[in-house]
């Protein structure tokens, strides 16, 4: 049976680490990177005695998140406790939310090749991380690092409404882009702040319910969760189409051998012993909390994608590139504010700013060049004081330098010659030197007229504007 | 010195300076050291310390800065953390723990200016009723040295009865602070669930346990409770109220009307009823009116408070696993190993079984069954006592089915949880309950246990202080 026959059937389970300025049960700095178990305290080495309290930005961050997406907040929700022996598990249960999560069903837009798709999100709530587990670099031992114990996590739970590995990971994507506009998670996918598992299954496209499910554990970029779906879906395929079945089981994926394979020793249904965490209190969602909270939802990748394409007039292209990440959307409407125009602010972003930061490797938050100079920079192009060549200088040397547009164009003597007169002297001193060119053109070859403005405009050292270069130009080589 | 001096009188002492601060730790201390390797009351003496503090109570009473507490000796159940002092829970599984922190009970009391003497003695994890589950044997009975102290704060209890220290710390997680004080002729009150905070109190059934005080009298309790009550940020379970006041009745009332449930006071064995009923009378005759009721949900609160408190605790003792603190096995194999036996050798046999069962209990397929039906249950007797509260200011009930048992007389577990039956509905209800002597049953002394609205401890303690004013059952100890 051809693979086209089968579809499949994808559901993410996002974990989003939230930036709190400490842990969601302690006061211990929750920030990345630092020696092993230098940010653990009491409470999140689970020491005897110790008790968690709430760390109410979390909550403030979640219910964001919940507003972001439409979704159910219900008046109250409790903690409780998830029940299992792990080493890097200081306390044995990890505190997490069963049946009252903080975030209930809700929606997420997404545009997938140009068209609008609406996947559902069947909760989001609210526990802590454990620590890690080294086991590289200690022989016959297992190294423990409580630092990431208590780190607040939102988990994001997806309805299976994906059904490619392409669709998959744009979800995906859309998730970093969304959690990065509300504030609420760095997005560093290299340090796991966020991670994914898949639950994949397979069924043929006349097929009523759904396949039997494998979960991929642990996927952390973009490209990594479309692999790992492909190549999982081909597997289930495979299995299938051999006469055999999918079993329902944990998997890694590998991205060296490119492959899942099974978790070793996990067992199948863990019984987690579910109960209401007695140490703390349930939380109550008071109007005042959800105001805070809506008050920081700022203008969604969605909103602000229609605002750019029908208010601004922005290609798809321009407005998929300028709203992925909400560092270049802010640096992009920073500009807007000077006073310039939208699509040559965007084509300056998106080509020279944008290749300065490759080459340099410098985030947009860290530009040397502002939004306030390249607003400005623009500007005296439209005004015609530069020309856009010239502008190209002025900002390497305002990247190098910094300083001031105008400063640099009055100090380098760069302002456009725009003075009909002198520019009309050296048009004629060129069409005079040329005599054949000038027969050519007058022969109708008009590719000729870039020789000329070419000379023209060398002639004046880069200044003339070429607008007035090309009409003068014209004029001349009409003829008398 | 005397040794069974009240707090106010050892204060006025103190501040006449008929002996110093020093002086009065050292006199505790000898009469510990030479009654101690007999009664067991203290796992650990800490002679040093106390001197240390007791000398800083010292220069605090000459500059005139005393409170009345300064300088008082105390003793804290070893299920308080206390900061450089090893802290067991009376458990091999915390040999040779040594906290980094204080208990807020234990900081709180100690900046009120106690001298603390020691750790006391208790059943394992707070786990039992006779204080045979130490794993440092059992502390035994000032009055009869073949008797068991009660438990679980059995050493607190009998460390004040046998006048080794003038006050002393417990936690009542079903009747832990309440049963010993009968058996051992004391006062003992478990406050309101969330009048004193569980920080750094060693967790058995975190939604019940609440730590409390014993003394030689009402007033002594009184002044202990007000040093360690309050809210504390550290626990989101600890309630935000005003401090502790003497206070009347429902308005205000002088004159009580005091509830006698049947179901506490039928089928009493003659003397023990006799002696009750008795010291019941003399609050009648001190103008309170008795009236009798119905707890109708009584029977049911042992089982339900066995499952729900073995279910808390099957989770809040999964810490100790081997990785942290505490035992660890030698040279385990593997992780399951280091679980295994770690743990194994770590708890004792009380502690295990209730581990077990606590862990069935929230099994899937049980839960429903088991702890959801005991939380039902739990409600019921709340309501039971809310409703009882709209017609009696104060219920008085026996503590005990009996006074203090020989050691090893109860071998069978559910026999032993059935001594729980008067103390384990107040409790569930998280409601405030005292315990006084008030007789003498075969030279045993006997307790009456006052129950009160939650937040109520007020009025106990007029109610209690007003009997002590007519009665000296309080006055008697054992020979020395």
């Amino acid at each position: 049976m051809p693979a086209r026959d089968w579809e499949s059937v994808i559901g993410l389970e996002i974990h989003v680490q939230l930036a709190t300025r400490s842990k969601i049960f302690s006061g211990a700095d929750a920030a990345f990177g630092a020696a092993p178990n230098t940010r653990a305290c009491a409470v999140d080495l689970g020491m005897p005695g110790v008790l968690p309290v709430l760390n109410r930005e979390a909550v403030r961050m979640a219910l964001t998140f919940g507003l972001a997406i439409d979704a159910e907040i219900a008046r109250t929700c409790r903690f409780d406790r998830k029940n299992y022996f792990y080493p890097d598990l200081p306390k044995g249960y990890q505190i997490s939310q069963f049946d009252q999560p903080i975030v209930g069903a809700g929606v997420m837009e997404m545009e997938v090749d140009g068209a609008t798709r609406r996947i559902g999100i069947r909760r989001a709530h609210l526990e802590e991380d454990a620590g890690k587990s080294l086991h590289e670099e200690y022989a016959d031992m297992t190294g423990i690092d409580l630092n990431r114990a208590g780190t607040p996590l939102l988990e994001v739970v997806s309805e299976p409404d994906l059904r490619t590995p392409a669709e998959a990971a744009a979800f995906f994507r859309e998730m970093h882009a969304l959690v990065r506009y509300l504030g609420i998670c760095d997005g560093n996918l290299n340090e796991g702040s966020m991670r994914c598992d898949a639950n994949v299954s397979v069924r043929r496209r006349d097929q009523e319910g759904l396949g039997e499910r494998t979960e991929i554990k642990n996927l952390n970029s973009f490209r990594f969760v479309r692999q790992a779906i492909a190549h999982e879906i081909d597997r289930q395929i495979a299995v299938l189409e051999s006469g055999g079945s999918v079993v329902r089981e944990t998997r890694l994926y590998d991205p060296r051998g490119d492959e899942t394979r099974p978790m070793r020793g996990k067992e199948l249904s863990e019984d987690y012993r579910y109960f209401p965490d007695p140490d703390l209190l349930p939380v109550r969602v008071t109007p005042d909390l959800l105001a805070e909270a809506r008050a920081r939802v700022p203008e969604l990748p969605r909103d602000k994608r229609r605002r750019y394409r029908e208010e601004l007039g922005l290609s798809d292209a321009d407005t998929r590139f300028l709203t992925a990440d909400p560092d270049v959307a802010g640096y992009f409407e920073a500009t807007l504010a000077t006073g310039c125009g939208a699509k040559p602010a965007a084509n300056w972003i998106m080509e020279r700013v944008t290749g300065s930061l490759n080459r340099t490797g410098l985030d947009i938050a860290r530009c040397p060049v502002t939004s306030g100079q390249l607003g400005r920079l623009i500007a005296r192009i439209e005004e015609g004081v530069i020309s856009g060549k010239i502008a190209g200088t002025v900002f390497d040397v305002l990247w190098e330098e910094g300083g001031d547009v105008d400063a640099i164009i009055d100090a380098r003597g760069l302002r456009q010659v725009s003075d009909a007169d002198e520019i009309g002297r050296v048009v004629r001193e060129v069409v005079n030197d040329h005599p054949e060119q000038v027969e050519q053109f007058r022969a109708g070859r008009e590719k000729v007229l870039g020789f000329f403005v070419g000379r023209v405009m060398r002639a004046t050292g880069g200044k003339a504007d070429p607008g007035q270069v090309n009409v003068l130009l014209r004029d001349a080589l009409r003829g008398p | 010195m005397q040794p069974f001096t009240s707090i106010a009188d050892l204060g006025r002492g103190l501040a006449r300076g008929d002996y110093s601060a020093r002086e009065l730790a050292a006199f505790y201390l000898e009469r510990i050291a030479a009654a101690n390797d007999d009664l067991n009351a203290f796992i650990r003496v800490t002679e040093e310390r106390a001197l240390g503090a007791a000398e800083a109570a010292d220069r605090s009473i000459a500059r005139g800065e005393g409170g009345p507490l300064t300088g008082i000796p105390l003793a804290h159940k070893d299920i308080f953390c206390t900061d450089g002092v090893a802290t067991t829970c009376a458990s091999r599984m915390l040999a040779g723990f040594v906290p980094p922190y204080d208990a807020t009970v234990v900081a709180r009391l100690a900046a009120a200016g106690t001298v603390c003497l020691g750790k006391t003695n208790m059943d394992e994890f707070a786990m039992g009723s006779s204080n045979e589950t130490s794993w440092f044997g059992p502390a035994r009975n000032p009055w009869d040295r073949g008797r068991a102290p009660g438990g679980s704060s059995g050493g607190s209890a009998a460390a004040v009865g046998a006048g080794l220290v003038p006050c002393a710390t417990g936690t009542d997680t079903g009747g832990s602070i309440r049963q010993p004080a009968a058996f051992c002729g004391v006062t003992g009150l478990k406050p309101t669930y969330g009048r004193v905070s569980r920080y750094g109190m060693i967790a058995f059934a975190s939604s019940l346990d609440q730590g409390g005080a014993f003394g030689r009298s009402v007033e002594d309790v009184e002044t202990v409770l007000g040093a360690m009550e309050g809210h504390d940020p550290l626990d989101s379970t600890s309630a935000e109220r005003g401090p502790t006041r003497r206070s009347g009745g429902r308005n205000g009332a002088e004159r009580m009307r005091i509830g006698l449930p049947s179901e506490y006071w039928t089928g009493l064995p003659g003397d023990l009823g006799g002696c009750l009923l008795a010291a019941a009378q003399e609050l009648e005759q001190a103008g309170h009116a008795l009236v009798s009721l119905s707890l109708p949900h009584t029977d049911a609160a042992v089982p339900a408070y066995y499952v729900i408190a073995g279910a808390e605790a099957s989770a809040n003792l999964s810490r100790y696993d081997g990785v942290r603190f505490g035992l660890r096995a030698e040279d385990p194999t593997d992780l399951d190993d280091l679980y295994r036996r770690s743990r194994a050798a770590g708890f004792g046999t009380e502690v295990k079984r209730r581990i077990l069962t606590g862990t069935y209990t929230l099994s899937v397929g049980y839960y429903d069954a088991y702890y959801l039906k005991a939380q039902r249950v739990r409600r019921r007797i709340q309501q039971d006592f809310l409703e009882a509260f709209d017609d009696v200011d104060a219920i008085a009930a026996p503590v005990a089915p009996g006074p203090a048992f020989e050691l090893g007389a109860v071998d069978d577990p559910v026999a032993m949880y059935r001594q729980d039956v008067f103390t384990t509905p107040a409790s569930l209800a998280g409601l405030p309950a005292m315990s006084m002597p008030c007789g003498l049953v075969d030279g045993l002394p006997v307790g009456l246990q006052l129950i009160g609205p939650p937040f109520e401890e007020g009025r106990l303690l007029n109610l209690g202080s007003e009997f002590q004013q007519r009665t000296d059952w309080h006055l008697r100890h054992p020979e020395t």
